[in-house]
């Protein structure tokens, strides 16, 4: 079991309904990570159409996840 | 450097920022907020930014139009928060000795941007509906409380 910290964005946050989240966790990756979630809170978007960072850096889906990291989804971004 | 604005855009500091006695070229972009997205009237819109990730990935980007571009120097700043038609979303600013360069990175720099870093644009209309844009399988429709 792990502790992680979560925080949502945009849409993510209007659905969790809430902009961050500590959490204990079994999941062993991120990916795993946000299928719980989702399964959770009920997120429209497939892990498909995001990205993920850990600790305010870019990672890939199958990377591990680690005691105090701290986690961000990341949908589909639109700036400009 | 690029940077977030919560506030509006002061593009004339930004641009006295970027001035070089070297430079011959000054090409700059504006992104504006229209009051219309595919057909349908826009009344105002929101940008939501991870700020951390998002002044990373900018500053990337600014690094790498550094690298390809003759360039003597680049910025970049976005919006954040609430926006009204007609203000300005982001600006972009590339100097160089001549112009063919400083075009090329104002273009490199904005399009990168719009797909790499983490920020977030809520349109809200005028029949009472918002969406997050490029989510909009998954909240175009939430009315708009």
């Amino acid at each position: 079991m792990k502790t992680v910290q979560v925080q949502y964005y945009a849409v993510l946050r209007e659905q969790r309904g809430a902009g961050s989240d500590e959490l204990n966790t079994e999941a062993d990756s991120l990916r795993a990570l946000y299928d719980e979630l989702r399964a959770r809170y009920g997120f429209s978007l497939d892990a498909d159409r995001l990205r993920v960072a850990v600790n305010s850096e870019f990672r890939d889906w199958a990377a591990p996840l680690n005691d105090g990291d701290t986690v961000v989804f990341i949908p589909p971004v639109a700036g400009g | 450097m690029f940077q977030l604005s919560p506030e509006l855009l002061r593009i004339h500091v930004y641009e006295a920022e970027l001035r070089d006695p070297r430079a011959g070229a000054y090409v700059s972009f504006e992104g504006w907020v229209r009051n219309h997205q595919h057909g349908r009237p826009v009344l105002r819109l929101e940008y939501e930014a991870y700020a951390d990730l998002a002044l990373k990935e900018g500053g990337r980007i600014l690094e790498e139009a550094r690298e390809r571009f003759r360039l003597y120097n680049a910025a970049c700043v976005h919006r954040t928060g609430a926006l009204a038609i007609g203000d300005a979303a982001v600006w972009v600013g590339a100097v160089s000795a001549h112009r063919d360069a400083a075009f090329d990175a104002c273009r490199y720099i904005i399009d990168e941007v719009k797909v790499r870093v983490p920020i977030w644009k809520k349109e809200y209309y005028e029949d009472g509906y918002s969406g997050w844009v490029n989510c909009e399988n998954c909240a175009a429709h939430a009315k708009d409380k």
